[in-house]
């Protein structure tokens, strides 16, 4: 019993690591239908900024996570404004083509500049271990979970209680509408990009922060896993992504403690193929039926 | 009838004409062990592409899986020459390889293909990364990570070559068949097709299974060729390496896909120290021709003898009349 709510608590960090990424899948999803492929770089990328940051600027972990962010925001907006803007009328395939184009320059520009190898992120606060009754925490778990949590509340509250938030939900609803209405389609999109990767790049340095190791291909299996994540929850859908992040997390740690651990990633791709057989809008969507 | 059997001994006479021209390449010694290989792994990725094209270029469906099937069908070959070192033993593993990636194509097929929008590929790219973990897991008969290791060679340039004239065939009568033509109304406008009765999950599963198979057969050939494989040689750089081929030659161009591997295998072998700058090119070529050109280079555009034949037809009538 003890071990398994042990792993559950464990599931959970992780999982609120998918559902940072996860969130900037479905908004850029909402938005302009696209699967960002290069959601899971912008994440390395993160980590990455945050390793210059801490080692070569000798700043704090919390001026580098929110430099970092600031530093992937403009990322996400440039490569949108490059890659994605030119091909908003044209067909989907293309889009996404462009989309894993996108993200295999930023994997080999990486890999080209500082090499395939591992590097050891700085430990810049200090690892303590909680003792909670039988459980065990971490300082730096506690650290992720509340990241993630305040991270995920300001999203929820940009988007419900702003006016850009209020323009975002208007273009994923009608672009064209929306634009009638006097709103600002494309710099819309753009702050939508800007919002999702800054939580990418906050994942990619806990992530770093956590397993104390970054590499230029950390990115390819968190993004899929992540983008299950917000299939999961209904794409398209907030608080669904954050809630698909969540039972990502918890499935996987589940697969390792019952001794399953070369399946993990197999299961996540099995329950994604399962969720879009019986629930293809997820969890949290409704069935909308396609007009002609 | 007559017309066609007239294109028909043109394309065979160009397809004897090619064989000819790397028999003599081969004679003159142009052809040493070194180009050799980049000359089969351009065989391999034709069929490999064309498999893809079929699937994205003509019946409009985004797949990510291709390594996953190219991973059955060379580790079905792979084991069963490996078991009986004999051609039969090769071919009855091409065979086994045909079988399990259709019935994989199948199962997989009907489910995601009802699916609108891009979740196929991902739920594509999950298939392969299925495949490839139960391969890795496998050990008894896969030998895990470490793959397989001194697989019997079986092919040579010509036994590529006569494959590749079969891939090549297969696709292009279903691409000129009825049920072809209902797979490219359905890429025109899948709702239209549909609502002139159309079965759009059925050729979409058609088509899909076909590709399948034909990337199984490929990777039957490259097991066979390279002698070693192993789980991470399949996996999804695979799948984007064929993209690669797919987009820069056309979607939906069959001239396309072999001018664009043929031309690509040749920038590999001269690239081939570039390692990740060649990647970076790559990525760049792909990012702008889908800005500037989305439908790949070629576009759907293909060589045809018959074109060729009925203009120069038009003309001469043209000038009669004048």
């Amino acid at each position: 019993m003890e071990v398994v709510i042990q792993q559950l608590v464990n599931g959970l960090f992780l999982g609120s690591i998918y559902a940072l990424l996860a969130l900037g899948y479905t908004m850029v999803y909402g938005i302009i239908k696209l699967i960002n492929f290069a959601h899971g770089e912008i994440y390395m990328l993160g980590g990455f900024m945050g390793y210059f940051f801490i080692n070569k600027l000798s700043l704090g972990f919390f001026p580098a996570l929110i430099l970092s962010m600031v530093g992937a925001a403009v990322i996400g907006v440039v490569i949108e404004f490059l890659a994605y803007r030119p091909l908003r009328k044209s067909t989907r395939i293309a889009a996404l083509i462009t989309a894993i184009g996108v993200s295999f320059l930023l994997q080999n520009g990486m890999i080209y500049w500082l090499g395939p190898e591992k590097k050891s992120f700085p430990q810049a606060i200090e690892f303590k271990n909680y003792q909670l009754g039988f459980i065990q925490i971490s300082n730096i778990q506690v650290l992720i979970l509340v990241i993630s949590l305040v991270l995920m509340v300001a999203l929820q509250l940009i988007v419900k209680k702003t006016k850009m938030g209020k323009a975002m939900r208007a273009v994923s609803v009608d672009a064209d509408a929306a634009q009638l209405m006097g709103i600002n389609v494309n710099r819309t999109i753009s702050f939508t990009f800007a919002l999702g990767s800054a939580l990418a790049a906050a994942a990619g340095m806990l992530i770093g922060l956590y397993y104390n190791s970054i590499d230029p291909m950390m990115g390819v299996v968190p993004g899929l896993k992540s983008f299950v994540a917000a299939v999961l929850g209904g794409i398209g859908i907030i608080p669904g992504a954050a809630l698909g992040g969540f039972v990502i997390g918890l499935l996987e740690t589940i697969t390792i403690a019952l001794g399953f651990s070369d399946y993990k990633d197999a299961v996540v791709y099995a329950l994604l193929i399962i969720i879009l057989l019986i629930r293809p809008a997820g969890i949290l969507g409704k069935n909308i039926k396609e007009k002609v | 009838m007559k017309k066609n059997l007239k294109y028909n001994v043109v394309w065979l006479l160009i397809a004897a004409l090619a064989y000819a021209f790397i028999y003599i390449l081969y004679v003159t010694g142009v052809i040493t062990p070194f180009t050799e290989y980049t000359l089969i792994t351009i065989g391999i990725n034709i069929m490999l592409a064309l498999g893809l094209n079929l699937i994205i270029g003509f019946s409009g469906q985004f797949s990510l899986g291709h390594a996953g099937f190219m991973a059955i069908g060379a580790y079905s070959a792979a084991i069963m020459s490996v078991k009986y070192p004999t051609m039969g033993g090769f071919f009855s593993g091409i065979l086994l390889g045909i079988i399990l990636s259709g019935i994989v194509a199948l199962v997989v097929g009907i489910p995601t293909l009802r699916l609108k929008g891009d979740y196929l590929a991902i739920a594509t790219l999950g298939i392969s990364e299925i495949i490839r973990i139960i391969i890795i897991n496998m050990k008894d008969v896969t030998n895990g990570p470490a793959g397989i290791f001194g697989i019997p060679p079986m092919v040579n340039w010509s036994l590529v070559f006569g494959f590749v004239v079969i891939v090549t065939l297969i696709i292009v009568n279903f691409i000129h068949s009825g049920p072809g033509r209902a797979t490219m109304a359905i890429r025109e406008d899948e709702i239209a097709a549909e609502s002139m009765g159309v079965n759009t999950t059925k050729y979409k599963v058609a088509a899909f299974i076909i590709g399948a198979v034909t990337a199984s057969v490929a990777g039957a050939i490259y097991s066979s060729y390279v002698q070693t494989i192993a789980p991470k040689d399949f996996g999804f750089m695979k799948s984007i390496d064929i993209l690669i081929i797919v987009v820069f030659g056309g979607i939906g161009s069959v001239t396309g896909t072999f001018i664009s591997a043929i031309v690509l295998g040749i920038l590999n072998m001269f690239l081939q120290d570039a390692g990740a700058l060649r990647m970076i090119i790559y990525a760049l070529a792909l990012i702008i021709i889908m800005i500037f050109k989305p439908g790949g280079l070629l576009g759907t555009w293909e060589f045809s003898v018959k074109k060729i034949v009925k203009k120069k037809e038009d003309k001469s009538n043209a000038s009669i009349e004048r």
